[in-house]
């Protein structure tokens, strides 16, 4: 047999003990956090359906600020459902490098409609 | 053969090899949808005209509604591992099974409304847009309306009652007709690519967590803390597919 040695069955139904490197865990606490995020999530989703059907503003204006209120929604979901908020170094050095990657993406985009071959004439 | 750091953290990283796995993996997918996001923005200011009021603003709340609730309890399934109870991690489990099937076949709905919409090019220069009822060698029937300029058709929120009539068109008549599949024009074709991905990631997703809940489980009784770890991986993954809907939502059915 490996090291992962056969649990009893009493130990099947016991809280983990914690050997890998996460946090012991209190069910009713995450219970909670859910509340609050499924709240959260109603809340931003309903916002964005509403600023979408203001009548007097442009759809830039309303584009701006739904995907503001979208960051928002997803900063929490992030924050707390995937626990960004309390992650280790490692993860942060890995998204840190993905954020930098993804503004060049998007940078290469911008550049890349206002950069016509020479003599091109614009309709 | 033992697979090092499956459960305890490496001393290096920080954390098991799994999870920096999936962060990488993680990595990965936002540099595939940043730049499909990317095309997305230049097709749009690039674009003469852009849809308005085109997809269910209806239908994309309830599965944003249903994709949260599944994140939700792909969360509380982990949780329930880690604090021993494995009665309620099989139930949340089956929850996120279910809620996922749910965005599926709503998914589904919407893609078999827009197979089913026809704009038909009179020969009159007129243009026939609406729902296929039925279609035979003489005579295609459609539930819609008649418009004189193809703009009419674009921004569909600044027409608040739009007519809906049964209208029998000769096949002599046509010019020219299409769906509005993906080839129809470039919102629907970065519509379908958009979603058709994202739909994509969610049956596999299904597939992973399903595998999970059945037979999967049975690590449980021999190694449960590297069973509460693959949750907590496939949990990553499943907001990760969460989040992508968030911005989904909004940049393809609201505005």
């Amino acid at each position: 047999m490996s090291s992962h040695e056969m649990k009893t069955a009493a130990q099947h139904n016991a809280p983990l003990t914690g050997q890998s490197e996460s946090h012991p865990v209190d069910f009713n606490k995450y219970v909670r956090t859910c509340v609050f995020v499924f709240l959260a999530v109603l809340c931003a989703t309903g916002m964005m359906v509403w600023i979408s059907f203001l009548p007097h503003y442009s759809w830039s204006a309303k584009v701006g600020m739904i995907l503001a209120v979208a960051a928002c929604n997803a900063a929490v979901v992030a924050g707390f459902l995937m626990h960004l908020i309390s992650e280790k170094k490692m993860i942060y050095t890995v998204l840190a490098f993905t954020v930098i990657f993804v503004l060049g993406l998007f940078w290469l985009t911008w550049y890349a409609m206002n950069d016509f071959p020479s003599g091109t004439t614009m309709h | 053969m033992d697979i090092p750091y499956t459960v305890q953290a490496r001393p290096d990283t920080g954390v098991y090899n799994a999870k920096l796995g999936i962060w990488l993996f993680l990595a990965s997918e936002v540099m595939l949808f940043g730049g499909l996001f990317s095309s997305y923005v230049l097709l749009r200011v690039g674009a003469d005209h852009w849809p308005h009021g085109w997809l269910n603003v209806k239908l994309g709340t309830a599965n944003t509604i249903i994709l949260a609730l599944s994140a939700i309890t792909t969360l509380l399934a982990w949780a329930a591992c880690k604090v021993g109870q494995f009665n309620k991690f099989k139930f949340f489990h089956a929850c996120t099974l279910m809620l996922a099937l749910s965005f599926l076949c709503i998914k589904m709905y919407e893609y078999h409304d827009k197979w089913i919409h026809y704009e038909i090019k009179l020969t009159d220069g007129t243009i026939a847009d609406g729902h296929l009822e039925e279609s035979d060698a003489d005579s295609v029937t459609i539930k819609g309306r008649i418009v004189k300029d193809e703009a009419d058709l674009y921004d569909l929120r600044a027409q608040p009652n739009i007519p809906s009539d049964e209208i029998k068109i000769e096949r002599s008549k046509i010019a020219s007709m299409e769906n509005y599949g993906p080839w129809h024009n470039t919102y629907l074709a970065i519509y379908f690519t958009l979603t058709g991905l994202h739909a994509l990631h969610i049956l596999g997703g299904s597939v992973v967590i399903g595998y999970l809940w059945g037979p999967g489980r049975r690590m449980w009784k021999t190694d449960p803390e590297r069973f509460t770890n693959r949750i907590e991986v496939s949990g990553l993954f499943w907001h990760f597919v969460d989040l992508v809907w968030i911005f989904l939502f909004p940049v393809l059915y609201l505005t």
